[in-house]
């Protein structure tokens, strides 16, 4: 009876594991949660409402996009058609060839005045198989009720004489060694030459040293927003449309200091290996997806800029709360007095260096 | 007869085998064989041949010692090798490999790629040097040379905190990027803890579930039981719960002023964070000496009150502690504007944290093999001892003792190899201070991508596990582990 | 314990109450985690701590919200389906396989025993995070990771030694003459297995199959690098909201878990007095 059991079992485990495929079926990788709902909202419903025969199936792997689509690519079997993935993961998996290149100007929608699509999203084409979506940025909130005078500088995060009390900083070393070394004095612009030293390097981990016993680490998006919100760190940082659905949808008493955020992309890349016609849909997918309205839709739901300069003009109201959003863009002139776009090309190099040196300072 | 005999044997090895095989060959497609096909990543090094096979070949003849570049031929093999391995893009995975041992070379290769493929004839070297001015730096060729084999130690020798410098001798790391050893040592440390906790924990409970009457002790195991047989994320969840800062246990503290006390008396034996020195009550500090202070003192002005700790300081030291216990009041007024009235406690999400929940999770594990040895110790033993003078103690220590040490050494290696090995729990209440190699091998898989050290250091703890198995294994015997 | 006799020293009873409260506190230690989180998950208020409305038992402290919210959000509700479906099919398959072999590995002659013993166990024994990893990447080569099959048949081979090892107790007191017994009478090697062997062992089956059926159940490990997002399990969903959305509605999910472990721990409990008793091995 139990041969009987069994062979029934892996009878139906094989017929549940090879689904036939849908041809119409597009698997499409986010990073889940209200990113992927606002994608959901701004491009997928739209797209399929346009297009009856396609179905876009959600996959929640963008986390772990870079390991896996080494492992489908190792094995010769990629399964995903279209991933969602940050800047430095995207110039990663072109140059190791598991991207697919794009022709700009070629696949994507040129503006509604024309402008092509290269000069459109202009200096935000970092990689060539890389489709820019939104500007986000990496920067501070703060307990409105816990500090004595609203924090100006992200200086202040280095001072606990006036800022006295927790701070929740990423657990990865890109990023916080930046910030250490402009409020060290460094120039703003020099800051990766000064990384290129030992002595920087030690610079910079010492500036962090003086923080160290006050800091509380994070390695998920969340974990800032929850702090604060229960009075656990009086600042942190964090990405700006976490703080913005704190401040504006949960009503929490926090503040945004913009004050030298680090920008970020986010985009879209074609994993390598996939047929032609395979390829030719999902290009069709593309070209609708990152046009002007679109990007500017996708700012209804979340308040990450969008990456092509046309779409600006477009950025509307929130839709459910009603509130403009063009102030809360991480782009807005407003915010943007000081930024820092992270150098990327600096970063692949010395990442495993620099990690190393931070998950030994973290330790000792 | 004989024959007969044996054929018979042969038939029953055989059927025995027959019903053994299939999950014997499950096993090895399933479990085996992946995990065999993983470590061997730990010294697999064929990228660097099967990329740059000329480069390889033309470096054979090079001495690293020199320090001398290599000659043309050298320029002119990498140069082929580049522009092949650019068409097919694999010049960055080579070049990823090759950064892990000498940071740049990934750029090196990535932006000599491209403009390598517009070279068309040589000399080389100049051009390559032209292109970028890391080709003449000696130490990029000598780490190509090192790493040249098909083979390589590299991964190990990184997963001990250890590289080859240019001359290929191996070398510690520089101080401030060690981090393995230390990884190592505190997840043995800290299983060591565990293992000694469940031990304290799981002794009293054990003797006493052996000595009650079958029926009270049956109901009383339900009780060991029941956290067995519940979820692991419900019990971490659980410990997240009572343990965090606005947790029950931090509440019941606050709600009932225990807080304070035992902040004081915590405060002695270590040295606490200066910010919440102001609220503490200043006389004990005092008491505890001069000494202390200026340890506080002494941290600089890392925290918003140490201005305070350095305050009592200089009162004592110019006026006295009379002086200093005037402006008890003061400063803890001070202290309290801050908001450290109430002070909490850091309970988890640090090493604390991971061995309270593990020590939970895994005391079941110490209490069963402790049980069934100890329900094998006649009670006759200790009541002889006695009739013979000895006194309780002595009657516990020489005779009952002594007879309950093979269930503590089962359950002791038990509980440590399951510790050692725990990744979830330390995750997620771990903190910075509260990981272990698990976690770090993880991170590798996931994050950065340097799947060799992970299976270097997957090698490592795997080979702690298995002596400790084969401990297991000499002391109980794997047939006999009971369950439940 | 027997009561202390009446001769017994004050410092023995001084000695006898401390024991006891220590075994009490350590008891509490045992069992208080898990308790706990059950009357937090009729929290009004999303927050992992008690309020003051709780402590006074006033009905508006308390609410059902996280239950509904565990019942209809769609990642929950997907994770339990999920791991319905797993953690049985993983289970079927050990529980058969491991069955087979523990027969096999309980015969008098079996050559090279204690290397396949060995290797049978070390699903076991290997760090998961080993385990995990190395499935992740071999599976990723046969094309199988990120789908049910793949995360079936890892659950699988890590439940086995349970069932191996449960199905072994039980085959230690078996009495060998009864098979050859069934022989002499003339049933073949399957009907005496069917007959005899199998209802002798079967509880000492059940309770390996339910061991198998807890492993998968409750990873996440193996199951956060073999699956993919479609194959998200219970634990795992938790595992994911505890890292990143603190909500009480993982402490409505592991309420219903502990529910559901005090079932499952009462069916071993009664599986193995029985066991014991049909073998004679207690006074029952």
């Amino acid at each position: 009876m139990l041969k009987k059991l069994s062979a029934i079992a892996l009878l139906g485990v094989a017929c549940i594991a090879t689904p036939a495929l849908a041809e119409t079926e597009m698997v499409i990788v986010s990073w889940g949660g209200a990113y992927s709902a606002s994608q959901q909202n701004a491009y997928h419903d739209p797209y399929m409402a346009a297009n009856p025969d396609v179905k876009i199936v959600n996959d929640e792997s963008s986390a772990e996009a870079v390991a896996k689509l080494r492992a489908m690519n190792e094995a010769g079997n990629v399964t995903w058609d279209l991933v969602d993935v940050v800047a430095s993961d995207a110039i990663r998996l072109c140059d190791e060839g598991l991207a697919l290149e794009i022709d700009f100007d070629k696949d994507l929608a040129a503006a509604p005045d024309g402008t092509p699509a290269t000069e459109d999203f202009g200096e935000l084409i970092v990689s060539d198989c890389f489709i820019p979506q939104i500007v986000y940025s990496t920067t501070f909130g703060y307990r409105t009720d816990m500090v004595s005078e609203a924090p100006t500088s992200v200086c202040d995060v280095f001072d606990l004489e006036k800022f006295p009390g927790k701070r929740s900083l990423e657990k990865r070393v890109i990023n916080n060694v930046e910030w250490a070394l402009i409020c060290d004095g460094v120039d703003p612009a020099e800051v990766y030459n000064v990384l290129d030293t030992e002595e920087g390097v030690a610079r910079a981990f010492a500036k962090l040293d003086t923080i160290k016993d006050e800091v509380v680490w994070w390695s998920a998006g969340a974990e800032t927003p929850q702090r604060l919100a229960d009075g656990e760190v009086v600042m942190g940082s964090t990405y700006n449309g976490r703080l913005f659905a704190l401040i504006e949808e949960q009503k929490q008493p926090v503040g945004m200091l913009w004050d030298w955020q680090i920008f970020d992309l986010d985009g879209w890349v074609i994993p390598a290996g996939l047929p032609e016609e395979r390829v030719a849909k999902i290009k069709d997918y593309l070209n609708f997806a990152t046009d002007t309205q679109r990007l500017a839709d996708q700012a209804k739901y979340i308040s990450y800029g969008p990456a092509r300069k046309s779409s600006a003009p477009l950025v509307g109201k929130h839709s459910t709360l009603g509130i403009e959003m063009a102030p809360h863009m991480p782009t807005d002139p407003n915010n943007a007095k000081t930024t820092l776009l992270y150098n990327y090309e600096w970063w692949a190099d010395n990442r495993d260096d620099l990690d190393a040196k931070f998950q030994a300072w973290l330790a000792n | 007869m004989k024959r007969k005999l044996a054929k018979a044997l042969f038939r029953q090895k055989m059927r025995a085998l027959m019903l053994i095989a299939p999950l014997l060959i499950f096993v090895l497609v399933t479990f085996i064989a992946p995990i065999g096909s993983m470590l061997s990543r730990s010294v697999d090094n064929s990228i660097v041949v099967e990329i740059l096979p000329r480069t390889v070949e033309a470096l054979q003849d090079w001495d690293s010692a020199a320090e001398e570049l290599p000659g043309e031929a050298v320029f002119a093999a990498i140069a082929v090798d580049l522009k092949e391995a650019a068409e097919a893009k694999l010049h960055t995975r080579v070049g990823s490999r090759l950064n892990y041992e000498q940071p740049g070379i990934a750029s090196l290769f990535r932006k000599s790629a491209r403009k390598v493929r517009k070279l068309e004839s040589g000399p080389y070297k100049e051009a390559l040097i032209e292109i970028n001015e890391d080709w003449a730096d000696p130490e990029v060729w000598a780490t190509l040379k090192t790493f040249s084999g098909s083979y390589t130690d590299g991964y190990f020798l990184a997963s001990a905190d250890l590289k080859r410098d240019a001359e290929g001798d191996i070398a510690q790391k520089p101080s401030d990027e060690r981090i393995y050893i230390t990884l190592f040592w505190r997840t043995m440390v800290m299983s060591l803890t565990i293992t000694l906790m469940t031990l304290l924990l799981g002794y009293p409970i054990a003797y006493l579930l052996a000595t009650l009457p079958m029926r009270t002790s049956n109901l009383l195991l339900i009780l060991v039981l029941l956290p067995f047989w519940t979820s692991l994320l419900v019990r971490t969840s659980a410990w997240i719960v009572l343990l965090q800062q606005q947790g029950v246990v931090n509440d019941f503290l606050v709600f009932s002023g225990l807080n304070s006390a035992l902040y004081n008396m915590i405060s002695i034996f270590t040295v606490p964070n200066v910010s919440s020195l102001c609220s503490t009550d200043i006389s004990q500090i005092l008491n505890a000496g001069p000494r202390f202070l200026d340890v506080m003192a002494a941290r600089g002005p890392d925290a918003a009150l140490s201005t305070c700790a350095r305050d009592i300081l200089g009162v004592y030291q110019s006026g006295g502690a009379e002086a200093a216990m005037a402006r008890t009041g003061e400063l803890q007024a001070a202290g309290e504007t801050w908001g450290y009235g109430d002070e909490r406690f850091a309970m988890i999400f640090n090493q604390t944290g991971t061995i309270v929940a593990m020590t939970h999770i895994l005391l079941p594990f110490m209490i069963m093999p402790l049980y069934s040895v100890m329900q094998t110790v006649p009670q006759s033993f200790v009541r002889a001892a006695k009739s013979l003078g000895a006194s309780n103690w002595t009657a516990f220590w020489r005779v009952y003792f002594p007879n309950t040490v093979p269930g503590i050494g089962a359950g002791a290696i038990l509980v440590f190899i399951l510790s050692i090995g725990y990744y979830i729990t330390p995750a997620l209440v771990g903190g910075t201070s509260g990981v272990f190699i698990s976690n770090r091998i993880a991170f590798h898989i996931s994050s950065s991508l340097n799947w060799g050290l992970a299976a270097a250091l997957g090698v490592l703890l795997l080979v702690v596990v298995l002596l400790l198995y084969w401990a297991y294994d000499k002391i109980v015997g794997i047939d006999n582990v009971k369950l439940g | 314990m027997a009561a202390l006799p009446p001769y017994a020293t004050t410092g023995e009873r001084i000695w006898r109450f401390t024991f006891n409260v220590i075994c009490v506190a350590i008891f509490f230690f045992l069992v208080f985690p898990i308790l706990v989180v059950i009357p937090l998950s009729f929290n009004a208020v999303p927050f992992f701590t008690f309020t003051k409305e709780m402590l006074a038992f006033d009905p508006a402290g308390y609410s059902l919200q996280w239950y509904e919210d565990f019942l209809t959000n769609s990642d929950w509700t997907r994770a339990v389906r999920n791991s319905l479906f797993i953690a049985p099919m993983a289970t079927i398959l050990s529980t058969a396989l491991g069955t087979l072999a523990a027969i096999g590995l309980s015969q008098s002659h079996v050559p090279f025993k204690g290397m396949i013993m060995a290797i049978l166990i070390s699903p076991m024994i290997v760090p998961l995070i080993i385990s995990a990893a190395g499935m992740y990447f071999f599976y990723s080569d046969m094309g199988i990771q990120g789908t049910y099959l793949g995360v079936i048949l890892a659950h699988a081979v890590l439940g086995t030694p349970f069932v191996i090892i449960t199905v072994t107790a039980t085959l230690v007191g078996f009495d060998k003459s009864l098979t050859r017994a069934a022989a002499n009478l003339g049933a073949g090697p399957v009907e005496t297995f069917r007959r005899v062997q199998m209802p002798l062992i079967l509880p000492g089956v059940i309770s390996g199959a339910l061991f198998a059926f807890i492993t998968s159940f409750d990873e996440v490990v193996v199951v956060l690098f073999v699956g993919a997002q479609q194959q998200k399990t219970l634990p795992w969903q938790m595992f994911t909201g505890l890292r990143e959305q603190i909500s009480p509605t993982i402490l409505a999910a592991a309420t219903i878990l502990v529910l559901f472990s005090i079932l499952l721990l009462t069916t071993v409990e009664l599986l193995r007095r029985r066991s014991e008793r049909i073998r004679g091995l207690s006074p029952g």
